[in-house]
């Protein structure tokens, strides 16, 4: 009977090592502070009707930032586990992890990394920039905007709920490759806690890349022609094609080891004429595209600071854009260069070698557009621009150690290795988080109203850099003697000390890290001295600055005529006065369909990952019933009169006066 | 004409949902091209399948395209009564459809041949079943836009589902031809 209700939790898998029970005793700690306050301020129903139930994507993306900056502060802890087990764990010392905790936290930090805090980043960008860069009041599909949102919310649940519930965490590595990950070599829950975060938030991916790539085909401004796109909007054309491309992938791959865990299949069992190679192969086939979803935003983003900042149109649009395509295009012929070692025979290798080396072509060609914008500008060294230079330097070192292993003889010697490890962590964080910072910093006076302190920012931005070259020069140079990655310990002598130095980097970059909260506090609290009263605080040229920061629900109250590239440069020197002959306008009204079903999405993986067998029938008929009782309302749209405009125009403009 | 403009956006984004279906149908048909021949000492796939029941089951889900092509012309002339009997013959043969399917199913297992038997078996039952659950998951859609239609009668917003349903179940019916081809016509060298 038990069994019955509790499938397989048991008392003894609640939580009982240190490191569950203060984990869940912070979070319950944290969610009670913020109970509380809100309790005390009476916010609730605010909470509840202003942002969590909005189709608003301005404010859907302030939660993707919110949800990333929660999971980056989790990613950032199992990232200092990792070092200080491996600064201590040498000779005859043993670290304080056991080897399989160290496991289950370098497996988390990855996937925490990449699926719940550069993806929510950039969903968060996506969100609040695209529609106001093509012209657009809101997304296609609104109600699926809140429901991708809400279904990220559950996967980081998921991936977190061991804390809370019990069992462990997968100790697979972040892609969980079988036979490892089969049901043979890991019969515990870990790697079903794995699987269904990860499945339950690529669905809410999958839904977001549909969702942007019809707004970008089909909602543009008039006269916005598909060469007239800022930068940024090209770019996160080309990382939604990509997701709608790669993503089914990765829930199809997903779902054959799950159901290899479940029901007893054979897809990647290493008997009954499993294949595991064909995991490698199918979940890299998703996996390489994907590191480009994550990069070409940031390539977007700093083709907009550049030009705003070097005040200056970008050096040939047409090669960028291009250089776009030609990645997106290019990104799916190099995955089999995640396992040269496999044994594939020499030509296979080869040709994914010459492939991975033509990538890095259109790449490379975007950084000398970049500095040939540069090159003769105005340029105003703001903190963006840091993040632009410092990005250069990282992205470039990056680069070149990326095109050292696309080599497949070079590659033999360092798979797996700590070079590799400090190869990707240098396009991932000094390529995308750097992207993502110059992003976050360049648009917040147009979500918030106020600029961010420069001094900060630039104090932040040198700890960053510094902290990042020091933690990740030792692990190439480690790689080269011989470090392999994920090492819980190591009996090599000479080794200590640059995992030491490592350590220090680690230490140096959260510095920054907590200067960049501080930053967002002071400026906060001296918003009044930073306020940006035009809506134009960069003196930019595409759309988003056309309109008031932060800008009204409706984002234009008319939407602007496009005429050329760089828009909102040409309407300021055209200087025509602005139209006031304003129009009813329909609204997506708020939802919160999009948290009941995603709620019960998050039930049907919980119960799936622990066999619960009724609760995964309660969640099923619970989503089925939330889609038809969705499909049965008409009436998702209510109109904004043109009377109601003029009213919230005309406050608008005495705006900051009060 | 915003109207239009609405319903030409989502006809779009359930296209691309569409191919999105379709690339997690190809990762099946890679996996079964892989895995058929391992049947770890097993009977070969090919010699477990009996060839006129799916010509039954091919002929029935062809039939069915049809009559939803009729049901969607029937909208298109604004004739509820048409629509409502062509949707429910479309209905009535997606339901056989998945009958023959289940106990060809039912069949194999009980003849000991289950999707845990072997790594060919276990393609073969996800890539067919996969695209019998769609078949149960349309028939679930049609169920809901007949209650519409009855309740609410020809909208253009029942009119826009029935236009993506009817994708959807065409949709269907190319995987269908793929997995007739690919899994019951070729043979294994």
């Amino acid at each position: 009977m038990t069994n019955f209700i509790f499938g397989k939790i048991t008392l003894d898998a609640l939580p009982h090592a240190w490191y569950t029970i203060g984990a869940s005793a912070s979070i319950l700690l944290g969610a009670g502070v913020v109970a509380f306050f809100i309790t005390y301020y009476k916010r609730w129903t605010w909470l509840w009707k202003e942002w969590l139930t909005s189709t608003d994507p301005k404010k859907i993306g302030i939660m993707y930032i919110i949800v990333a900056t929660l999971m980056f502060l989790r990613g950032a802890i199992d990232a200092g586990m990792i070092w200080l087990q491996q600064i201590f764990s040498s000779g005859a010392h043993h670290g304080y992890l056991t080897p399989d905790h160290f496991q289950q936290v370098f497996t988390a930090h990855g996937d925490i990394m990449i699926f719940f805090v550069t993806m929510g980043f950039l969903f968060g960008l996506l969100n609040i920039i695209v529609p106001l860069q093509i012209g657009a009041r809101d997304l296609a599909f609104p109600f699926l905007n809140s429901l991708g949102f809400w279904l990220y919310v559950a996967g980081a649940l998921l991936i977190n709920m061991f804390f809370m519930i019990g069992g462990d965490f997968a100790a697979v590595g972040w892609l969980a490759q079988p036979p490892l990950s089969e049901l043979q070599f890991n019969p515990g829950v870990g790697v079903d806690y794995w699987i269904w975060s990860l499945q339950v938030s690529g669905l809410g991916t999958l839904i977001g890349g549909i969702n942007f790539l019809v707004t970008i085909l089909k909602m543009r401004a008039p006269g916005m022609t598909l060469m007239k796109m800022p930068l940024f909007t090209w770019n996160a054309l080309c990382s939604s094609v990509l997701i709608v491309s790669i993503f089914p992938i990765l829930s199809m791959t997903i779902a054959l080891l799950f159901a290899d865990r479940y029901f007893g299949m054979h897809f990647f069992t290493s008997d009954f004429g499993g294949n595991p190679m064909m995991y490698i192969n199918l979940i890299w086939s998703w996996g390489h595209p994907e590191v480009y979803v994550l990069i070409l935003p940031a390539f977007g983003i700093f083709s907009e600071v550049v030009s705003t900042f070097s005040q200056k149109r970008l050096y040939s649009y047409v090669s960028l854009v291009i250089a776009a395509l030609a990645i997106t295009a290019l990104s799916f012929s190099v995955w089999l260069h995640h396992f040269f070692t496999m044994g594939a025979a020499a030509d296979v290798n080869a040709f994914f070698g010459i492939m991975t080396m033509f990538i890095a072509i259109p790449t490379g060609s975007q950084i000398f557009n970049w500095l040939l914008t540069m090159y003769r500008g105005r340029i105003i060294f703001t903190t963006p621009m840091y993040w632009f230079l410092g990005f250069v330097a990282t992205f470039t070192l990056g680069g070149m150690a990326g095109v050292l292993l696309s080599l497949p003889g070079a590659d033999f010697q360092l798979h797996n290795s700590l070079f590799l490890v400090a190869h990707f962590h240098t396009m991932i964080v000094g390529g995308a988080l750097f992207g993502i910072f110059a992003g976050i910093t360049y648009w917040f006076p147009k979500v918030t109203g106020f600029k961010l302190n420069e001094t900060l920012g630039k104090y932040a931005f040198w700890c960053w850099i510094c902290g990042f070259f020091t933690a990740f020069v030792p692990l190439y140079l480690l790689g080269f003697m011989g470090a392999t990655r994920r090492l819980d310990h190591y009996d090599a002598s000479g080794w200590q000390g640059l995992f030491i130095v490592a350590g220090v980097g680690l230490v140096i970059i959260c510095c920054g890290a907590l200067l960049q909260i501080l930053q967002i506090i002071i400026s906060f609290r001296q918003r009044k001295k930073n306020l940006d009263l035009t809506g134009d605080p960069w003196n930019g040229r595409s759309l988003e600055w056309a309109t008031s920061s932060p800008p009204p629900f409706y984002n234009f109250a008319i939407i602007p005529a496009v005429t050329n590239r760089d828009a909102f440069w040409e309407i300021k020197k055209e200087g025509k006065p602005v139209s006031t002959n304003y129009q009813d306008i329909h609204m997506p009204k708020n939802t919160a369909m999009g948290i009941y079903l995603s709620g019960f999405v998050f039930l049907v993986g919980f119960a799936f990952v622990w066999h619960i067998t009724w609760l995964i029938v309660v969640g099923l008929i619970g989503s089925i019933m939330c889609v038809i009782i969705r499909s049965f309302e008409e009436e998702t749209e209510y109109v904004v009169t043109a009377a109601e405009i003029a009213q919230i125009e005309a406050n608008r403009k005495n705006y900051g006066k009060i | 004409m915003e109207k239009f403009d609405t319903q030409n956006k989502v006809i779009f984004g359930f296209w691309v949902y569409l191919m999105t279906d379709l690339i997690m149908f190809a990762v099946l048909f890679a996996t079964f091209a892989v895995l058929r021949g391992n049947t770890y000492g097993g009977l070969p796939l090919s010699s477990l399948f009996s060839l006129p029941l799916v010509l039954k089951e091919t002929l029935i889900l062809l039939t069915s395209s049809f009559t939803c092509g009729l049901s969607l012309l029937a909208v298109n002339h604004e004739n509820t009564k048409q629509t409502i009997g062509w949707l429910l013959v479309t209905f009535g043969l997606g339901v056989s459809f998945l009958v023959l399917e289940l106990s060809e199913f039912s069949h194999l297992i009980a003849e000991g041949h289950s999707f845990q038997t072997n790594a060919a078996l276990s393609s073969y039952f996800s890539l067919v079943g996969t695209h019998g659950l769609h078949i149960a998951v349309g028939l679930l859609w049609l169920l809901v836009a007949l209650i519409q239609i009855w309740v609410k009668g020809l909208s253009p917003h029942i009119a826009s589902k029935l236009t993506r349903f009817s994708l959807f179940w065409h949709f269907l019916d190319v995987i269908w031809i793929f997995i007739f081809t690919i899994v019951y016509l070729v043979p294994l060298k």
